[in-house]
């Protein structure tokens, strides 16, 4: 029963976000700050309450501010994810694994960030260690952007399985279509598959419209103790099964023997296992979207259709909000905002709760979130509302 | 071929990287051997994945390979690149079993397909700094 030692022993008690931006007027430590307010406070919890809390890596924040500002008296577990994108969720199983150890009780994960008015992920991303390998024996050919270093694995897939960049474009349509129904969504205006064909191209074969946008923001959940989590404020979603996996080749994509598989594929079937829940159990899927393509791979690393029928599966319509799978019903990094996959975590747990508004799945009890990063490691957690 | 005020970037080497660099700049590609068990690796760094021996021999790459996959950069990340866009950058599969990330000269990314043949060729961009570049196999 080891690999199940996590299932269903902590909860999302609370989750917050602030309004998201183009310029956000305050510091991102102030808006880290105050998505975690409203996220302590959706749990029906106060700052007081807080024994753990992980920064992360792609906001502003580290533990000593939230000591600082919350008047925190004896934090009991500080942690840092260093998986880029994939690290808001691999962070669900560092404060899981904390707290099933006895050694807290609700763990706060924050990000806040002026993703859009401060320095830009290409400045961002040059400085960073994982970056090294890449920066010395890539950057002076002129590969620089995460746009760059994944493009190649699209353009890969497109041409041994015959992937289309109008399949692309439906992943951006869709996502778009639910962002408009979110009223915290940076993009809403309508978008067309011809809309997509004519935007800009950015790297070949990712066009404007296949690339997330950049936010001001912050966006922040509490992970409980399951026996703690029954009388809080809100019903609490029940994180089921977790797991990280990394890439072979970490550190250069260009090693790597197989560019069209993730890290979540490691990881998927290790999240499942625990669960003890199926695929076609899952309502719902938030999954990280830095650009399209990676949508449509995880698709297939996680195993919701065969490796090379990403595209065809989408283009059956299966992630639309009344498809077998809706993806990204908040609007995603593509057109809701760009909370470094915070914010797909956010929208799982409303989703769960039936708080999802316009976008809601019905009847939704079961889903999973993925995050993506660091070149290719990946995160997903599946949760469940109800007793585990 | 070298460029008179050269604005792109420049690599950050070590010592474990030295000899791929110097091999660049006489117009070499130098590939990592473990000294122990004879396993090739790229890009260059202390430990053999295969025995975990620190010991390394250099050998000359003959310079030959395929293409693995490619990209266009359209849009300039840092302003050295600004008059080189659009870009392809080539994935190249070598003789050897490793693979390269270069720039493909010259850009012509129609005729670009997996599988397609390729040879290295060198660029002297600086005084100090010398990059490898993908050409077509039949010269075009």
């Amino acid at each position: 029963m080891d690999s199940h030692s996590l299932r269903g022993k902590t909860a999302i008690t609370g989750v917050g976000e602030t309004t998201y931006s183009k310029a956000s007027g305050r510091s991102a430590l102030a808006l880290e700050l105050q998505a975690a307010l409203h996220a302590i406070e959706d749990a029906g919890l106060t700052p007081a309450d807080i024994d753990g809390v992980i920064p992360m890596l792609n906001g502003t924040g580290i533990a000593d501010d939230f000591v600082a500002n919350f008047g925190m008296t004896d934090l009991k577990f500080s942690a840092v994810a260093a998986l880029g994108g994939a690290s808001c969720v691999a962070a669900l199983q560092y404060a899981a694994m904390a707290i099933s150890a006895g050694v807290c009780n609700h763990v706060l994960l924050a990000v806040g960030r002026n993703g859009y008015s401060g320095p830009r992920t290409p400045a961002r991303v040059s400085t960073m260690p994982h970056r090294r390998v890449v920066s010395e024996f890539e950057g002076p050919a002129g590969m620089l952007a995460p746009a760059q270093f994944y493009a190649p694995m699209a353009r890969r897939h497109m041409e041994i399985f015959g992937t289309t960049s109008r399949q692309f474009a439906e992943i951006a349509v869709v996502t778009r279509s639910h962002a408009r129904l979110n009223s915290n969504a940076m993009m809403t205006a309508p978008m067309t598959t011809e809309d997509h064909q004519n935007s800009r191209m950015v790297v070949d074969p990712f066009r404007l419209f296949d690339c997330c946008i950049e936010s001001d923001g912050g966006a922040a959940v509490v992970l409980s103790r399951a026996d703690r989590a029954s009388h809080l404020a809100a019903a609490p979603v029940y994180l089921m099964g977790i797991a990280e996996g990394h890439v072979d080749s970490p550190s250069a994509i260009t090693q790597r023997a197989d560019m069209t598989r993730l890290g979540v594929a490691k990881a998927a079937a290790r999240a499942f296992s625990m669960a003890g829940i199926t695929h076609d159990e899952i309502d719902v899927a938030e999954l990280y979207d830095c650009f399209t393509y990676i949508v449509l791979c995880q698709l297939e690393d996680i195993g919701f259709c065969k490796k090379g029928e990403g595209g065809a599966f989408i283009e059956s319509g299966a992630i639309r909000l009344d498809g077998q799978l809706p993806v990204n019903t908040h609007g995603g990094l593509l057109s809701q905002a760009h909370m470094g996959g915070m914010n797909h975590i956010v929208e799982l747990v409303r989703q769960l709760r039936g708080e999802a508004g316009r976008a809601q799945v019905k009847g939704a009890r079961t889903g999973l979130v993925t995050g993506y990063g660091d070149l290719g490691a990946g995160s997903i957690a599946i949760m469940q509302r109800g007793n585990p | 071929m070298s460029a008179p005020g050269y604005a792109g970037l420049t690599p950050l080497i070590t010592e474990e990287s030295r000899p791929y660099w110097d091999g660049l700049k006489e117009e070499r590609l130098m590939l990592q051997r473990c000294g122990s068990c004879g396993r090739i690796r790229h890009y260059p760094r202390p430990m053999c994945d295969a025995c975990y021996s620190m010991r390394i021999e250099w050998i000359q790459a003959r310079g030959t390979g395929t293409i693995y996959s490619w990209a266009t950069t359209h849009k300039a990340f840092h302003p050295g690149f600004r008059q080189d866009v659009p870009y392809i950058l080539a994935t190249v599969d070598l003789t050897e079993g490793v693979r390269i990330q270069a720039r493909m000269r010259p850009s012509a990314s129609n005729r670009l397909r997996c599988g397609l043949s390729i040879r290295m060729g060198f660029e002297q961009v600086s005084d100090d700094l010398t990059l490898l570049v993908v050409l077509p196999d039949d010269g075009l």
